[in-house]
């Protein structure tokens, strides 16, 4: 079972190390985590992607708020929030494939931001599933390099 | 006033009256400061990690945050120890640790550790403190962490330019104001009601204490609830002492060390009220399992021990000591009462039947252990203070030993070696009236024997009894169960002569060789206010799990 925590601490140093050691040393599963500011510079958020059984989830939770420099916790579902990735990735193109390559970006929704005579570099801001997709059908030609921002999340403005 | 100044006056502040430490050049100034000053009383041990156990033991018994304070780097290090030991077993501690000039760290200089990284996961929380100015909100929120909610260690690192540094301004705050740390105290009202009406419906009720309920200090409240409510009790390890060992309806501790019939009874109950326990793998083989066909209810302070290890029917997370004020202000029907008799009629039968197993012992070559445990109950003063170390002595104390209104000690947790002796410092301090007495197989007395020197530097009365068959006894034990009697790095060959090392610390010596020797030898031990160390000599082949 996957799950988002939307986490909000305390903007001070060591916190992230905190968190982080948390999930090591109870075994629970990081998929990603992001941290930055929030419109409260006092305040950061941590968007955690973890998965596992209904008594891990509840467990990382409760361990969650247990933590000192934790002020709140928010869990949902992907189905309950707006999630987004940002993902940069640098491909290698000939004269052949070039056109195949920006029509898929095209189709996709992706840019290409920088290029060189035999590189480009495509940015794509979406949801996990879609920035697989895109690696997925870019697989074919030959990906050089990728940087991946990992999960954020919103929960729906029309969610309380 | 300086930032060592301004710590010693937080502890003031705090009602600090002894705290245990070790110098160095990086906490110094905290002790020239605490040495001006002349209120708190610093006790030097003779290695860091008994430092975190004195204050351990001391906070067991004063019921108050235990105060230790060591230097940098190894004496950092060396603390780490004693705090995870505090940690695992939930004691309050506030623990200062001398660190590095700010400007240093991270360069690797002489004597620094990066210490509040090393105890992030033994720690309720740690401060690495930036600026002197912050010392009076960090004392006072390390204070109030440590004996709220869930108790538990707190770490303090202190720059040494920090403890230097001008304070123009002491303001020790009010109150503390966490937006981080709000703990549940009271119960809800809802869940109280339903454990209420679950306990109405239950015939064959079962309360199991854990070490929670000495910590809330509600052994008043638990024992009045088993008495109006007729609900008889098992205890886990550290719930030992909630119940008098012989109290008709206390049917012992249970666990893969514990009694027969105590797990029987669990078992077979209809309604299991875990009270301060969290259900861990020594007390609860298969938490799975118990929970069968019973309503479970699970009290505690912690939100996330409910659920950790089994899934409760009924959470209750509060106080134990205020949630069992409102369930004991609802009246039991007579009619359940009279229901439950033949309940308690028929676990009173199992703890009649289920007698020990008794490995054959020739009592003419060594001493049985479980009958000089006994008998040391019966010569203990009522109130008498029992610290039991790790090992065989551990579960033979556990099993055999007689609580009336004393308290049996131990690290139940992490199963430190070594804890009694420190641990039976600090209790003595705190009740200096009372009878303390550290119980230790060899391997553990020379893991901290050297605190005998502190004992008589303090000039603290603590009685020693050494178990002493030669052998890591209870490894001894698992290598005889599991590897059909080879025995690998368990011989203490090269054990001092303990009637040399009591001589040593100017010490009377007492030696129980076999059984016949405990009636005369015991009350000479005993007898006189002062420190004794005691040999008794066991039979290495002897089982705690028969």
């Amino acid at each position: 079972m996957k799950r988002i925590y939307s986490v909000l601490v305390e903007n001070r140093a060591g916190v992230l190390s905190k968190v982080a050691g948390l999930f090591s040393r109870r075994n629970f599963n990081i998929d990603s985590l992001v941290v930055g500011e929030t419109n409260d510079r006092e305040v950061s958020c941590m968007t955690i992607v973890s998965s596992g059984d209904a008594r891990t989830i509840e467990q990382i939770e409760k361990q969650l708020n247990k933590k000192l420099d934790v002020i709140k916790v928010k869990t949902f579902n992907e189905g309950a929030s707006i999630t987004r990735e940002l993902l940069l990735m640098k491909v290698k193109y000939n004269r052949e494939n070039r056109r195949d390559i920006m029509e898929n970006c095209d189709i996709m929704g992706a840019k290409i931001v920088d290029m060189s005579r035999n590189l480009m570099m495509i940015q794509f801001c979406d949801t996990p599933e879609r920035v697989n997709l895109l690696i997925e059908m870019l697989r074919t030609v030959s990906i050089v390099e990728i940087a991946r921002t990992g999960c954020v999340a919103l929960t729906k403005c029309g969610e309380t | 006033m300086n930032g060592a100044d301004a710590i010693v006056r937080c502890l003031e502040l705090e009602g600090v009256e002894i705290l245990f430490g070790y110098q160095g050049a990086a906490i110094a100034p905290f002790y020239r400061a605490l040495g001006e000053s002349g209120h708190i009383r610093p006790v030097l041990v003779r290695t860091e990690s008994s430092a975190a156990h004195c204050a351990s033991g001391y906070a067991r018994i004063r019921e108050k945050v235990g105060v230790c304070v060591v230097t940098s780097g190894p004496g950092a290090t060396n603390l780490i120890t004693g705090i995870a030991t505090a940690y695992a077993d939930s004691i309050p501690l506030v623990c200062f640790t001398g660190q590095v000039q700010s400007d240093m760290i991270g360069s690797d200089v002489f004597q620094e550790a990066d210490i509040t990284g090393a105890v992030e996961s033994f720690v309720k929380y740690s401060y690495l403190v930036r600026d002197a100015a912050d010392l009076p909100r960090i004392c006072k929120e390390a204070f109030y962490i440590a004996a709220s909610g869930r108790k538990g260690p707190v770490l303090i690192d202190v720059p040494s330019d920090v403890l230097e540094q001008e304070v123009r301004r002491f303001n020790y705050p009010e109150a503390v104001n966490m937006r981080t740390y709000k703990p549940t105290v009271e119960g809800n009202m809802v869940q109280i009601k339903k454990v209420v009406g679950e306990l109405a419906k239950a015939s064959r009720p079962i309360i199991c204490v854990g070490g929670g309920v000495h910590l809330a200090d509600a052994v008043p409240q638990i024992r009045a609830f088993v008495r109006d409510n007729q609900v008889p009790v098992v205890s886990t390890m550290m719930g030992i002492g909630v119940m008098p060992s012989e109290d008709p309806m206390y049917f012992g501790m249970v666990g893969n060390n514990g009694r027969v019939y105590a797990n029987r009874a669990l078992n077979e109950s209809d309604l299991l009220l875990m009270v301060g326990a969290r259900v861990a793998d020594r007390a609860v083989n298969r938490p799975d399992l118990i929970t069968e066909g019973k309503v479970l209810i699970h009290i505690d302070v912690d939100p996330a021990e409910i659920g950790k290890n089994v899934g409760p029917t009924i959470p209750l997370v509060g106080d134990i000591r205020h949630i069992f004020e409102k369930i004991n202000a609802y009246e039991t029907e007579a009619d359940l009462i009279h229901a439950r008799k033949d309940w308690i009629a028929t676990l009173t039968s199992y703890r009649e039947r289920m007698t020990d197993r008794i490995p054959a012992i020739d009592e003419m070559q060594y001493t049985d252990p479980r009958r000089f445990i006994r008998r040391l109950s019966e010569l203990l003063p009522e109130d008498a203070i029992y610290v039991a170390d790790v090992g065989q002595n551990q579960i033979w104390s556990c099993t055999h030993y007689i609580v009336r209104n004393g308290r049996f000690l131990t690290s139940g947790g992490m199963g430190t070696m070594g804890y009694s002796i420190p641990a039976a410092i600090g209790a003595k301090m705190a009740a200096p009236d009372r009878t303390v007495i550290a119980v230790m197989g060899d391997g553990a007395f020379q893991m901290s024997m050297m605190e005998l020197a502190t004992m008589r530097q303090a000039g603290v009365p603590v009685k020693l009894v050494v178990m002493k068959n030669g052998t890591l006894g209870m490894v001894r034990e698992y290598q005889h169960y599991h590897y059909h009697d080879v025995f690998d790095m368990v011989e203490l060959k090269g054990d001092p002569a303990l009637s040399k090392i009591a001589e040593a610390y100017d010490m009377p010596f007492y030696h129980i060789e076999t059984g016949d020797q405990i009636d005369a030898c015991l009350p000479l031990f005993l007898e006189k206010e002062e420190s004794a160390l005691l040999q008794v000599d066991v039979d290495p082949n002897d089982l705690a799990k028969f």
